[in-house]
């Protein structure tokens, strides 16, 4: 396949990310010294070991925090294990066995060890393995949110490209007003409207509930239909903002009128030439997506009553399970900051014109 | 298709500003006028709200989930309570909320991520890492864990949701910052001999407080979602205290029966949240740069 070289786009010194105004422009790399290898790997290597370094410390106060939220939080877990009518020496000998006897660092040392180890405690009420809870309420999220992003992808690419041919016609147009009516309206409030047309007025689709898909997968897809469209249109709106906008911007350029002077057709053009370079900011904001697909998550499965990760912490929170609550905050804080990091660090390996300094 | 050659024929003026001509020119900004008329209404609501001639919010009547009518304009909710008041009261609280939780975090962002785009280096790298680490929670985890970690109530609220909005505020104070370090004024000022703390507070506080403003628009209308949403899920304002998100929560039960109950706090999420998006998209295209989250 042909890849044709941009000349317009290696002049440009960088892309323009939303949220980032004008700061990646400070300072422009000499484009002679960067050409010069063995310094382009030296600082390609030192910018990594900066990343890592910089992920090994919010590693440490992320985990260091949510140790914290235990601590901080009121009454001590022993009050929920022991009866409320325990002897001193009761209660002595529960601290010991907690390690609540010993300096908050050996605690938390202590703490990382058992986590490392995948114990993340058990659950007070119940007294299950909190990994094992984890275990099975992950998988139902980590759909959810999946065929999500999918559909979000699925509905939003073909209008945001359409959008962008043809600003200011038909669908250009409903998706506009579209995405200002979803902007403004909070995912809660999306589902209970949902809700209220597909499942209570018309009836297409249940409007709570989880049929695993081992047991039924047509009603497991039906009970599906609705969290995942919740979901879904609440990244709509910013992947057809995006991916339009950039798009436009992509259409002016001069290997687009190039293509279309040597007659390709238009959805070629629109596919090959546009699409691929466009796409990249919609990369950029996969951090910003993913945290919001874990909240979402959360909140939908909550009013959907689905057990996941989300059913789980509402659980834990009303219940004050909060051994249960700091492995949820863990997990996904560390997923969290494992996928931002990833998705910052491949920014220069998907493009080459945003090898350089970083913005936060 | 068919329209072979009009691909390119696209007019060579990038899209926003297109647009924002267009706007500028021949159009008042609707959107924004409409928006800070339900705003203006939405707060004077809220201020006025004993002065009103309402029933009580937690006044029960005899009337159990009323259509609205002319006692009940709003109708009343399944324990006869009068629907409007409590949507008065309810904006109440979530106005405190969003406000008093952007500007505590405005009033904490700007200066961290002035200073830290104004000096660089070793403060930089220390104010990255605190705003890194707060990015670190995805947003709604973080909130649960503050909310349930500290007392409910609206002093918690607004702490747990001023820490969301602060590295948003820092990000946009530090790029400007850095963007205005450079220019002229600058650089006669500190040639004048002003101290640092003299240049961040007289020469670049003003420059960057007008994109900053502009984004606590945005911020408050995600702050208000926000609340929404704790209150929603039983982790905001506590019942008894009428909340837009409480009364869709309760509203959900009576969804087959009662639609209203849910419809009207749905709508009044809908326009403030419109409202806010819409004067913050005016204040950004006035501005001319600024930040979306």
């Amino acid at each position: 396949m042909i890849r044709t070289k941009d000349p317009t786009a290696t002049e440009r010194p960088s892309v323009a990310t939303p949220g980032e105004p004008g700061v990646a422009t400070g300072k422009v790399p000499d484009r002679q010294t960067e050409r010069r290898t063995s310094s382009v790997l030296l600082r390609r290597s030192r910018r990594w070991a900066a990343a890592v370094g910089r992920l090994v410390l919010l590693l440490f106060l992320v985990t260091a925090s949510t140790f914290m939220l235990l601590k901080l939080t009121p009454g001590s877990p022993i009050d929920s294990i022991l009866p409320p009518d325990a002897t001193p020496a009761q209660i002595a000998s529960a601290r010991k066995q907690f390690d609540l006897d010993q300096p908050l660092v050996i605690q938390y040392v202590r703490w990382i060890g058992h986590v490392l180890h995948g114990d993340l405690g058990r659950s007070y009420r119940t007294h299950e393995q909190v990994l094992s809870m984890i275990r099975h309420a992950a998988p139902v999220s980590l759909e959810i949110a999946a065929l999500a992003l999918l559909t979000a992808l699925v509905l939003s690419v073909p209008v945001a490209v359409w959008s962008a041919y043809r600003p200011g016609r038909l669908v250009d147009r409903v998706a506009t007003a579209l995405t200002s009516a979803t902007l403004a309206t909070p995912a809660f409030v999306l589902a209970i409207l949902l809700v209220y047309v597909f499942g209570v007025r018309l009836g297409w689709f249940p409007i709570l509930g989880w049929v695993p898909f081992s047991e039924d997968p047509v009603e497991h897809v039906r009970h599906l239909v609705l969290p995942v469209v919740t979901l879904a249109l609440g990244q709509c709106v910013l992947f057809t903002k995006l991916l339009k906008g950039d798009m436009m911007a992509t259409l002016q350029q001069d290997h687009v009128l190039s293509a279309r002077a040597r007659g390709l057709p238009t959805w070629r053009i629109l596919i090959k030439h546009a699409l691929r370079q466009s796409s990249f900011s919609l990369v950029t904001v996969m951090g910003v997506v993913v945290g919001q697909l874990i909240g979402g998550t959360v909140l939908v499965e909550s009013i959907f009553s689905i057990p996941g990760m989300g059913t789980l912490l509402i659980g834990a929170v009303s219940s004050r399970d909060y051994i249960v609550i700091q492995a949820i905050v863990l997990m996904t804080a560390l997923l969290y900051l494992v996928l931002n990091a990833l998705v910052d660090r491949s920014y220069p390996l998907l493009d080459p014109r945003v090898r350089k300094g970083r913005a936060w | 298709m068919g329209q072979g050659g009009s691909l390119v024929a696209v007019p060579p003026v990038p899209s926003e500003l297109a647009v924002g001509l267009r706007l500028r020119r021949n159009k008042r900004p609707i959107g924004a006028i409409l928006g800070a008329t339900w705003l203006i209404l939405v707060i004077l609501a809220a201020v006025l709200a004993q002065a009103l001639p309402l029933p009580k919010p937690a006044s029960l009547g005899n009337t159990y989930s009323a259509l609205p009518g002319w006692h009940h304009l709003l109708g009343t909710d399944a324990l006869g309570r009068d629907v409007l008041s409590r949507i008065v009261f309810g904006a109440r609280g979530s106005m405190a909320v969003a406000v008093g939780a952007t500007t505590v975090a405005l009033l904490i962002g700007v200066p961290l991520g002035m200073i830290s785009g104004f000096f660089r280096g070793a403060t930089d790298s220390g104010i990255s890492l605190f705003v890194n680490f707060m990015l670190s929670f995805p947003p709604l985890i973080f909130l649960i864990a503050v909310v349930t970690a500290l007392k409910p109530g609206i002093v918690t609220l607004v702490v747990a949701l001023s820490l969301l909005g602060i590295p948003n505020f820092a990000r946009v104070a530090r790029a400007n910052t850095i963007a205005l370090a450079d220019r002229e004024f600058v650089t006669a000022a500190r040639a004048l001999g002003a101290s640092p703390l003299r240049i961040l507070r007289r020469e670049l506080l003003a420059n960057v407080m007008l994109p900053v403003l502009s984004l606590a628009l945005v911020v408050m209308a995600t702050l208000v979602v926000a609340e929404g949403t704790l209150s929603f899920l039983g982790l905001g304002i506590p019942p008894p205290t009428p909340s837009w998100g409480g009364m869709l929560a309760a509203g959900r039960d009576s969804l087959r029966t009662d639609p209203q109950l849910v419809l009207i706090p749905a709508l009044c999420f809908f326009f403030t949240v419109l409202a806010f998006n819409n004067l913050g998209d005016w204040a950004r295209s006035r501005v001319g740069r600024g930040s979306s989250i």
